[in-house]
């Protein structure tokens, strides 16, 4: 297929998402049926237009069509077939088709799945998202465009995908994410469409809560994946930077936790009305906000994408419109909508608002410490970068707090809940975790090699079992102590359940590897060996290995452990032929109680190399914790419930937009 | 005073009482952590202060670049066209470090005005290409046009 | 109260916009140059095409010219080129310094690429590049007609960047130097 048919069918799609745009809002004002139902067909016709595209750009990387500026700049005949494919998303231009392809796919299944929605508010939904897709569609043809040619000079040769890039994290990394970020546009969509009919209320939070359950949980597998990636594709062992496209996008993450749980107390209980739409704005302005950040170059990063300030300053007009227009929509209309019932003391309401003040207060501080240098460039104030230790001097006391106050969740009930059985109920998960705290660190703690109690590790253990101890304490008193109960919990209760104690996980497995991680650079000659902690690590040199599109430096490290069972691990650096990048790839022995992870740095004189050995307990949890929270958040999402209401829906859904209360 | 105004009231303070600790405690950790960027020319006239924590960066020098014979301490030259900065570090440098490339080296400018770097950065532009990628790019075409002609 | 706080995103937004605004103006990943506005450095190289023609700064004084770092390793060049060729075509002087490069190689890419150069110096060792302080190729200076820098671009340059970047500031200085 050639590239002019690909550019075609995104043209294509453009048209469609303009209608998608006018004719649904248009009609919904008007009253006009097949004008609203216009919206649907059009939403699946540009998912289809754009989905044709997709595959065109995918065969000319197939087809090694180098005539194709992105194809000459982002592959290689070299390159493995299934890293041609994944070459597609690799760079800014097909990543941006890749995201107006999904955001054109979450349309879609808007479409088919609205169908328990009034018209009138499922057309206003998809116009918002009609709107969005041009916006987007736009940026693509005029600033990015994949498809366009270098002619009349075409290379004989592409310059080959980045090495970085060309590994299965980043084969499945960006989609995840992009799921999740342009996935919460579709929250957005619909508290902008509440907002244009005054119609927000229980209701709307039950339409709304599995879309803004399915967009979250694709943000925090696609975190996850690029944080695994991250660990094991660099190199080095850190899994976590601070750097400003990660933040980019954990700030929407935690906005979006936010109002995973703020929507649960609009839906159950009528409360927080506008904080929740807020929140939904909020967590797509921050995506948007992150997709400038990364496509504008404004911010210098590992991961972004080639500087262009063209681009920049076209995401930047759409951000302003996009998120200005919301915002001033909200100013005006979120006053007529007063809270419904009250809560007092210590509540259900309670719980969920301090999530909330802290995952807010949070996101806050990363924003303030990732736009920083930005706002000191721009008053002249010097060229500044922030480091790790702002973010995490914020952010781990605040997830401290919110742990502790996740602990009560599940007893606390909706409007009122007595502070004695809350007391009561903690009191013995309390003293175990506290325990718990107590007794490992010291057990763990070496004094012949001078290492002190870690009160890192302390608080991590306290905090997770805590967690752990007070969800189990849940289930068992809910369940009156017979599995035979259990069967009649809820998918949301059971995804709630999942997703705290993964989050205890991940947090255990954050604090325990930060605690006790041992790191050693050294200079090893052939034969060398060094003991850390309980294992020795003996360097055996390094020989060279050809391979079909790089060579490597293939270093030999034998570990032993207490038992005397030795693993043999193969770091290579290796030299990409076509790109001449180097890249250090590192071996890890993985195992759920702790990962050892070695990498080749540089070689030294003679047979000597640099060589970095690493020994991180427990790292594993961070990731399992994050499928754990996922895995939760789609429990959730797909309760029973929801598709129970449609019946009932249905028969007031000819009442179109006018409120239900 | 009424009792839902004196109550609002209260949340108002609160709320300003709170704002304006998160403000403190946010301007002493940018304070803390916030780390300046200086060029070799800066660092040469003193504009840098020395002892503090700093990113300097630039060109690494052509053979500049020395390691230690039994240790992992290296030293190299950066610079900016008009200035020269020496730097010192001990561990391993990054993949795309090289000479005749970008460099940024975090760390702490001692008395003889050599930054003693904790980190070095090896900056990466997207449309660079060093020299010994293209001989690498070379060698492709050349083995790419021998399997043609030998297909003949 | 509440008739105000609502609008306290809204005043936050555009807040936060204008200076992302003003931020778009700042690239964090050019370090700053030292050379803009100042000499262009002295050098003494032999021209690419003749080895006994030595040419010197002297040469570059009088004219507006752009010096392009190139090279026929550089993959960006050949993305570039056709830009300079159209360049050369509306009389904009070009010069270029053939950077780190095999003479044979170079003199074999303008065959078949095209020549914009009214000349190219052949800078093999790279010592006018450290001068420069060039990070790589390709990277284009704008000198006035006194033999200053006027401004720097690296990486490549195509129809957009001549006309948001060089285009005035040149016209600019062809009227300066009249």
């Amino acid at each position: 297929m050639s590239p002019e048919l690909g550019h075609l069918a995104v043209i294509a799609a453009l048209c469609l998402s303009f209608f998608q745009a006018v004719i649904p809002m248009v009609g919904s004002f008007v009253g006009h049926r097949s004008w609203m139902r216009l919206g649907h067909s059009l939403a699946l016709g540009q998912f289809v237009f754009l989905g044709l595209a997709f595959v065109c750009l995918i065969s000319v990387f197939i087809q090694d069509d180098f005539s194709v500026a992105y194809v000459a700049n982002n592959s290689n005949t070299l390159l493995p077939l299934h890293y041609k494919v994944s070459a597609v998303w690799g760079a800014h231009e097909g990543s941006l088709l890749l995201w107006t392809l999904i955001l054109a796919g979450w349309s879609g299944a808007i479409a088919l799945f609205s169908g328990h929605m009034p018209q009138t508010f499922s057309a206003r939904v998809l116009s918002i998202l009609g709107f969005i897709s041009l916006g987007f569609l736009l940026f693509l043809l005029f600033t990015s465009n994949p498809f366009e040619r270098l002619l009349p000079v075409s290379p004989l040769e592409g310059r080959d995908l980045n090495p970085l890039l060309q590994d299965f994290g980043l084969i499945a990394h960006p989609p995840m994410l992009y799921m999740g970020y342009v996935g919460s546009s579709v929250p957005f969509a619909f508290a902008i469409a509440a907002l244009i009919g005054g119609q927000f209320d229980s209701a709307w939070a039950r339409w709304s809560r599995p879309w803004i359950n399915t967009s979250w949980v694709f943000l925090t597998l696609g975190i996850s994946l690029g944080s695994w990636w991250a660990y094991y594709e660099l190199g080095w062992g850190g899994w976590w930077f601070w750097d400003p496209v990660e933040n980019a996008s954990f700030m929407p993450w935690l906005m979006s936790t936010a109002l995973v749980h703020s929507v649960a107390a609009t839906e159950k209980r009528g409360v927080f009305r506008s904080w929740t739409l807020l929140l939904a704005i909020l967590s797509f302005s921050l995506s948007l906000l992150g997709a400038f950040l990364v496509r504008s170059g404004i911010l210098t990063s590992v991961h972004s994408f080639a500087n262009d300030p063209e681009r920049g300053i076209f995401i930047l007009w759409f951000l302003v419109i996009v998120v200005g227009a919301s915002l001033l929509l909200f100013a005006i209309r979120s006053p007529q909508m007063a809270n419904s019932t009250t809560h007092r003391g210590w509540s259900r309401e309670t719980i969920l608002l301090v999530n909330n003040v802290l995952l807010v207060t949070s996101t806050a501080t990363i924003f303030i410490g990732t736009l920083y240098p930005l706002f000191s460039d721009v008053f002249q104030l010097g060229k500044i970068s922030v480091g790790a230790p702002y973010f995490n001097f914020f952010f781990v006391p605040l997830m401290i707090i919110l742990m502790l106050a996740l602990g009560f969740a599940g007893f606390t009930r909706w409007g009122s809940t007595d502070v004695n059985l809350l007391l009561r109920r903690g009191l013995f998960p309390g003293l175990l975790s506290f325990f718990i705290a107590l007794l490992v660190p010291a057990l763990l703690t070496d004094s012949s090699s001078g290492s002190s109690y870690s009160f890192t590790a302390g608080i991590t253990l306290f905090v997770s079992a805590w967690v752990l101890f007070m969800t189990i304490e849940d289930i068992y008193l809910k369940s009156r102590g017979s599995w035979i109960n259990t069967k009649r919990f809820t998918g949301s209760y059971w995804g709630m359940v999942i997703a705290h104690i993964g989050l205890a996980a991940c947090a255990l497995g954050v604090g325990m590897s930060s605690s006790y991680d041992e790191q050693r650079d050294l200079r090893m000659m052939p034969g060398d060996a060094v003991k850390i902690s309980d294992y020795e690590f003996r360097f055996g040199g390094v020989n060279r290995v050809d391979n079909a599109n790089f060579v490597a430096f293939r270093g030999e490290v034998s570990v032993t452990d207490k038992t005397g069972m030795t693993i043999n691990l193969f770091p290579e650096k290796r030299n990409y032929k076509a790109g001449g990048q180097v890249m250090t790839e590192a071996a890890i022995d993985a195992s759920l109680a702790r990962d050892l992870y070695v990498s080749l740095g540089e070689p030294l004189q003679g047979e000597a190399w640099a060589v970095r050995l690493q020994i991180k307990p427990l790292v594993r949890f961070i990731w399992l914790g994050s499928v754990l929270i996922g895995f939760g958040g789609l429990l959730a999402a797909f309760d029973k419930r929801y598709r129970r209401r449609k019946k009932v829906l249905d028969g007031q859904s000819n009442r179109g937009g006018l409120a239900f209360e | 005073m009424h009792p839902l105004r004196r109550q609002r009231l209260q949340i108002v303070i609160l709320i300003i009482f709170a704002g304006a600790c998160a403000s403190a405690l946010i301007i002493y950790a940018l304070g803390q952590n916030a780390n300046f960027f200086y060029t070799p020319t800066q660092i040469e006239e003193g504009q840098a202060p020395k002892g503090t924590f700093i990113r300097a960066g630039g060109m690494v020098v052509e053979g500049s670049v020395k390691r230690d014979d039994i240790s992992l301490a290296v030293e190299f030259s950066v610079t900016d066209g008009a200035a020269i900065l020496r730097v010192r570090h001990i561990g391993i440098l990054p993949d795309l470090f090289a000479e005749g490339e970008a460099a940024i080296a975090a760390g702490r400018i001692d008395d003889n005005n050599i930054l003693q770097a904790t980190e070095v950065l090896a900056k990466h532009d997207e449309k660079y290409t060093p020299p010994e990628v293209a001989d690498s790019m070379n060698a492709t075409y050349q083995s790419r046009q021998e399997a043609k002609a030998e297909l003949k | 109260m509440n008739k105000f706080a609502v609008f306290a995103p809204l005043a936050l937004f555009l807040g936060l916009s204008m200076i992302l605004f003003l931020g778009l103006d700042k690239d964090p990943s050019i370090l700053p140059s030292a050379l803009v506005d100042k000499e262009f450095p002295e050098f003494d190289l032999m021209a690419l095409d003749d080895e006994h023609r030595q040419i010197t700064r002297e040469e570059l004084l009088g004219d507006v010219t752009l010096v392009n770092v190139w090279a026929s390793w550089c993959y960006a060049c050949s993305v570039e080129h056709n830009m300079l060729n159209k360049l050369s075509d509306r009389g904009v002087k070009i010069v270029g310094l053939n950077y780190k490069d095999q003479v044979e190689d170079a003199m074999l890419w303008l065959e078949n690429l095209g020549d914009p150069f009214v000349y190219s110096v052949s800078d093999i060792r790279g010592r006018l590049g450290l001068d420069l302080g060039v990070y790589g190729a390709p990277e284009t200076f704008l000198v006035d007609a006194q033999g200053i820098i006027r401004y720097r671009r690296v990486g490549v340059i195509d129809e957009r960047v001549w006309r948001n970047e060089f285009r005035d500031l040149y016209a600019e200085l062809l009227v300066e130097a009249q």
